[in-house]
């Protein structure tokens, strides 16, 4: 799906961009671009403005009328009462010509305003669609570099940030554009010097403006970061709160949030008094215009030069503009937190996804199901060093398992992920029934491979919901026949709810074993033809572990099989295993082979069946083995 | 219909089976009265401590409101007795100007008195507010943190005291308008009663529109604010679980879906706007009449030349900012009342005492023997629902118990009883010979150390997370520890080794490295009496390796509790307990037990890993030694 704001111009690309430290953005950049965004709105832009340009125009009558109207007063005074009833007609018609002006303009600020609103709130709209969509295909790479906290706070907090700049700021600015530009060039025709010493406050207060939207944009900024300093400070209190218990660390614990508290109240207070001195110091140069106005206009009146009423209209234009001028500073200010909000949104919008498919993918066409690993080399980072995966060679056809096995760090999660291509290799290719997984869309080959991680994330939802998340159509028989392959089933039915039951951050707790079972039923549920276990059965008891891949065989459908696990037990009896070690296979062949090889892997299987014996390792290994 | 309830719907239509992007916080929904004074008393509490500063501030408030009241006062009056006279004066025109000058210069003085003062000081309470909230948070028992969700918690620190802050800066906002409403009503009446009884009359129009406006207004305002509430709870969820979206391929439908709720929002959130943009014209035309009418029937009153054409004038200035302080006061309805509901939930918290409390007359555990002893303990979390009945054991110094036993039995609730994480219902849990209830929590904290299933770590060094447990230790203790351990070797190899900061809860680390550093610290914290929780769990054999030489080296000397995962772990113990159903059932030695062919020995035989999912794969009836055989 296309989205307007995804606007690709500046992409850096993800696997070399830096996220998290980012050049900064040149602001004038974010707020065109935000313009630019807004643009697109053609209608809503243009009348938005239109209104904004009358609203401000009906506002400059009023002072007009108002000093006529002074006018009118005063100038039957000064004459005789021969013509009060032509006064008093021009007093109505001023009366009414206040009323019509303020209706107008009280109509035309409610169009300006609603738009406005509306305005941000649809480029709002558009940005977290994009955002949205964006993240969803970010490859694993670019979240596993990245705070999923920050995501969020840009996703919330920084797309309300754009659409407030849209919403105070733009149309503002040309009522105010207006007011001081239109009305300025007015009262300077009527009288030079009056109108410029009238305006004389407009220069300081667009310069205290610049000057302060700098400094504004540094403190935000700063506070902004010494704020989710104290976020963090609380969040990890409260998440590892039987660690400071543990340790009675109540006392540091709260020492170290006064640190982060009172750091980031400094930040406050200075932002409170940059924004308000600077806020007193418009007001101050807006008063001194006015006195100003007030001084040399009554001299002028006194030397007849000027009616009382044209000072009546200065001094009212000037009360005018009170309004606006004070609302400079609140521009200003969500223009700086709008660029700053701005460049964090696009800095996330700008990045191409590492993994997309290639211009004219084709769908993975299965027909057995033979997953071939060509040479692969890979690593986490653009430059290669170091590479977690080396020359890895294999082939598995359907109904066969490969079996691997390798100490820590030595590349074994890694491959489980690049067969369902969450990364991409540096070199060779993986290929499922001859076609690279490169050339193929994301969503065939992903239907068909199912990954079963160790780590297990589950939805707020119920069994059923979290079961039937990759298929939400799908019936309910289906569901429980995957619950039953993952061996969860009679766990689920002894529940009160059953499949109903809420699970996640708001429900059942689940242990370890079962979440994993969870998964592996979530994972099974689209039925996928590549199987990859990736250690998903650690927190599971052996028992359980041989029911669900005795189940899985029941279904029959010739699979492929990858089971990646430090259990010998669960991999004994792979058609073949490999040994990996430093992103090498350092051994391959079957359990007998290997055994009889008595290189590491008959280390490995040595150690876990002797600590069953002797001392401590591995007992559940050495369990699980004896079993056979 | 709310927003939860439509939500609920499309999901039963739409899509069968799409889990919820967040259950709603019902928080959300209660909105409370727009004055509490039960709250208000106590907010003001901790404003109490700046009274000072405030009746400052409150001086302030007077002489701006005084000042921008006189403003125009000095204006007319320059227009009066200055100007519109026959005998046109320039000194006492410059008088006026220089009277004008002095109060702007009062006018700025005070507003900026009273901002920077007002910013400042709900500032300092919100912090105070919040220090003392998370303050409390750390004395509150584990069964109240138990239940709690930290992202409630968190959105109490946070959001809640946000709007109070936002409260706060209006509640001094409002006593200015108010003032300056006041003043208004009382210089116009001043002026000319006349007048100013026909322009108020007005007001009384705009009090009325007001009234209907308010509550569908408010009704939109609430929708949009849960909209909101929903959009985010979506993304949120995204983002956190987007390994598993992409696994599932879920992208599609979960585009559509989130689109569908942004919609939403944004339907509800344009129309909470019609409400607020559709007041601006109502009070403009009420301003625009409110100007007509001091034009018209002031005008030809001074046409009469009953009324000073400064006078007037001063009626025009007046009536021009008279609406602003009824716009902005009913606008701060909603802000109270959402600062009320803030306040609500934050004092609630507050107001949760800890059951757990030292006593008055409570010791301080210093040397003492390291020896446990539970004594016919029964305890549970919920009333009626005991989790332990009448469990009695005693460790004796340098003894190692391990407890097992399945899922639910107790075994947690046990250890987190040494720590007097909770009070035992009856009974008694005694350390050295004293009863846990009988000492301060802090020194039981020094003689009782933990080790936990998750290695919790902070976002701080690795030496300051090996340092975590006794801030005293010197470098050479911590490199000694993290040897003692094994963690030496793979903390040399990181970039900055001990100085090594640590990513979001050490992500930077493997789960079996994590664990190490985790007793690194309990290594530091030295304490007599150890508590192992199931620490070995979820580790592969290469680490395991490590971390049973590691603990090994941790027991050296102590008396400790192993909440067993792996039967590797229970062998060694001295002695086992297992537990079921909250009872002890069996006691001995691995062989003693395995000779008593009880439970244990049923589960021994069985070759389970783990004791966790006995309970679901295999029948119940295993509590009988005599049916297993």
């Amino acid at each position: 799906m296309s989205i307007p704001a995804a606007e690709p111009a500046a992409g850096s690309e993800e696997a070399t961009g830096k996220t998290a430290a980012s050049p900064p953005v040149v602001s004038a950049n974010v707020i065109l671009r935000i313009l630019r965004m807004a643009a697109r709105h053609r209608v809503g832009m243009a009348l938005g403005i239109l209104c904004a340009v009358v609203a401000a125009n009906f506002q400059l009558l009023i002072p007009r009328y108002l000093g006529d109207a002074v006018d009118h007063a005063q100038g039957l005074l000064a004459r005789t009462a021969s013509g009060r009833d032509v006064a008093e007609a021009a007093l109505w018609t001023t009366a009414l010509l206040v009323l019509g002006a303020g209706v107008m303009r009280g109509v035309f600020t409610m169009l300006q305003n609603y738009l406005g609103e509306s305005l941000g709130h649809r480029i709002g709209y558009e940005l977290r669609l994009a955002y949205f969509e964006k993240l969803q295909r970010l490859s694993f790479g670019y979240h596993d570099r990245v705070h999923s906290g920050d995501l969020i706070t840009r996703g919330m907090l920084d797309v309300e940030g754009v659409r407030r700049f849209l919403e105070n700021a733009v149309f503002r600015t040309i009522t105010l554009a207006v007011l001081v530009g239109y009305g300025g060039y007015h009262v300077v025709s009527i009288d030079p010097v009056l109108g410029t010493l009238a305006l004389s406050f407009v220069p300081f207060v667009a310069w205290r403006a610049a000057v302060s939207r700098l400094w504004l944009r540094r403190t935000w900024r700063t506070l902004q970061e010494r704020l989710s300093e104290l976020t963090r400070i609380m969040e990890e209190n409260l998440g590892g709160i039987k660690v400071v218990r543990a340790f009675v660390a109540q006392a540091f614990e709260l020492a170290k949030f006064d640190r982060a508290s009172s750091a980031a109240l400094a930040m406050s207070l200075r932002r409170i008094d940059l924004r308000y001195r600077n806020g007193a110091a418009m007001s101050l140069a807006y008063y001194t215009a006015m006195g100003l106005v007030l001084w040399v206009g009554g001299s002028k009146v006194i030397e007849g030069a000027l009616s009382v009423g044209t000072l009546a209209e200065f001094l009212t234009f000037m009360a005018i503009l009170q309004q606006p001028v004070r609302q400079i500073g609140m521009i200003v200010n969500s223009a700086a937190r709008g660029s700053i909000s701005g460049a964090r949104v696009f800095e996330v919008l700008d990045l191409e996804p590492a993994i997309r498919d290639q211009p004219g993918a084709q769908a993975l066409a299965i027909t057995q199901g033979v997953l071939r690993f060509e040479h692969v080399d890979f690593s986490y980072r653009s430059d290669g060093v170091p590479l977690v995966l080396r020359d890895v060679t294999f082939e598995v056809g359907p109904g066969r398992t490969l079996g691997i096995v390798g100490p820590p760090g030595s590349g074994k999660s890694t491959l489980a992920h690049l067969v369902a291509r969450f990364y991409d290799v540096r070199a060779g290719r993986i290929t499922i029934d001859g076609q690279d997984i490169r050339h193929v869309t994301l969503d065939s080959l992903r239907a068909c491979v199912g990954v079963m991680q160790q780590d297990t994330f589950l939805f707020s939802a119920s069994i059923q919901n979290n079961i039937a998340y990759g298929d939400p159509e799908v019936a309910e028989e289906r569901i429980a026949e995957a619950a039953e392959s993952a061996q969860l089933h009679r766990f689920v039915e002894r529940l009160p709810a059953r499949y109903e039951t809420l699970v996640g951050e708001r429900g059942l707790t689940l242990s370890g074993g079962q979440r994993q079972r969870l998964s592996i039923a979530r994972s099974l549920l689209p039925g996928p033809k590549v199987i990859v276990f990736d250690d998903s059965t650690a927190s599971v008891d052996a028992g359980t572990e041989r029911q669900i891949r005795a189940a899985l065989r029941e279904l029959g459908k010739a699979r492929t099989t990858l089971i990646i696990s430090h259990r010998l037990g669960s991999l004994m009896h792979a058609d073949e295993i490999v040994f990996l070690d430093g992103g090498r296979i350092v051994e391959r062949g079957t359990h007998a082979e290997l055994l009889a090889l008595g290189g590491r892997y008959r280390g490995l299987y040595d150690l876990q069946v002797r600590g069953a014996d002797a001392s401590p390792p591995g007992a559940s290994l050495s369990e699980s083995s004896r079993a056979q | 219909m709310s927003p939860q309830s439509r939500d609920a719907v499309d999901q039963g239509t739409s899509a069968p089976r799409p889990p919820r992007a967040a259950i709603e916080d019902t928080d959300e929904q209660i909105f409370g009265k727009v004055f509490d004074r039960g709250i208000m008393r106590r907010f003001i509490g901790y404003v109490a401590p700046y009274r000072r500063r405030l009746w400052l501030a409150i001086g302030c408030v007077v002489l701006f409101t005084a000042s921008q009241l006189a403003i125009p006062l000095v204006i007319g009056l320059a227009i009066d007795r200055a100007l519109a006279t026959d005998a046109m004066d320039s000194r006492l025109l410059l008088m006026t100007a220089l009277a004008f000058a002095a109060v702007i210069a009062v006018n700025a003085a005070a507003n900026l008195g009273q901002d920077i003062i007002v910013g400042k000081t709900g500032e300092r309470v919100l912090y105070d507010l919040r220090r003392a909230m998370f303050a409390h948070l750390q004395r509150l028992s584990m069964s109240f943190m138990d239940k709690t969700e930290v992202g409630r918690l968190m959105s109490r620190l946070q959001g809640d005291i946000g709007a109070l802050q936002e409260f706060l800066d209006t509640l001094v906002t409002s006593i200015g308008d108010i003032l300056l409403l006041v003043g208004i009503v009382a210089v116009l009446l001043y002026l000319d009663v006349q007048l100013a009884g026909l322009t108020l009359s007005v007001v009384g129009v705009l009090l009325i529109v007001r009234i209907v406006w308010l509550p569908p207004a408010r009704r939109a305002f609430v929708r949009a604010r849960q909209a909101s509430s929903i959009v985010n709870g979506a993304l949120a969820e995204n983002i956190n679980g987007v390994r598993t979206v992409q696994e599932m391929t879920r992208e599609a439908i979960n585009f559509a879906r989130f689109e569908h709720k942004a919609r939403d929002y944004l339907k509800a959130t344009l129309r909470a706007a019609k409400f607020s943009q559709i007041m601006i014209p109502i009070v403009d035309t009420l301003t625009g009449t409110a100007l007509a009418i001091v034009i018209f029937a002031g005008g030809t009153r001074v046409l009469d030349g009953t009324l000073e054409l400064g006078v007037m004038v001063a009626f025009v200035f007046y009536v021009q900012r008279f609406f602003d302080p009824i716009r902005s006061l009913t606008a701060q309805y909603s802000v109270m009342q959402r600062a009320m509901a803030s306040g609500q939930r934050i004092f609630e918290v507050l107001d949760v005492t800890a059951d757990v409390v030292d006593k008055s007359s409570a010791i301080d555990l210093r040397e003492i023997e390291p020896s446990i002893e539970f004594r016919h303990v029964s305890f549970g979390y919920v009333p009626g629902r005991p989790v332990l009945h009448d469990v009695s054991f005693k460790a004796a110094p340098g003894e190692v118990i391990a407890l097992v036993g399945p899922t639910g039995s107790g075994k947690t609730s046990t250890a987190a009883l040494i720590h007097r994480f909770y009070d035992v219902w009856s009974g008694q849990v005694l350390i050295g010979g004293h009863d846990v209830r009988e000492v301060t929590q802090h020194s039981l904290g020094r003689q009782v150390g933990m080790v936990l299933q998750e290695p919790f770590l902070f976002t701080d060094t690795i030496c300051e997370n090996i340092r975590y447990g006794n801030r005293a230790a010197t470098q050479d203790q911590v490199i000694d520890a993290a040897k003692a351990v094994g963690a030496h070797d793979f903390i040399m190899q990181l970039p900055l080794g001990y100085d090594t900061p640590l990513e979001q809860r050490g992500a930077n680390l493997s789960l079996g490295q994590r664990q190490l550093i985790s007793f690194a610290r309990a290594l530091i914290a030295d304490t007599g009496i150890l508590i192992l929780d199931e620490a070995t769990a979820s580790i592969d054999s290469y680490t395991e390796q490590a971390i049973q030489l590691a603990m090994r080296r941790l027991l050296t000397g102590r008396t400790a509790v192993v909440i067993a995962h792996r039967l590797a772990t229970v062998r060694n113990a001295d002695r086992i307990i297992v537990l079921q159903d909250g009872r002890i059932v069996e006691t001995g030695t691995h062989h003693q037990l395995v000779e008593q062919r009880g439970l244990y020995h049923r589960l021994h035989a069985m070759n389970y890993a783990s004791f966790d999912d006995v309970c679901e794969t295999e029948a119940l009836g295993a509590t009988s030694p005599t049916t297993a055989t």
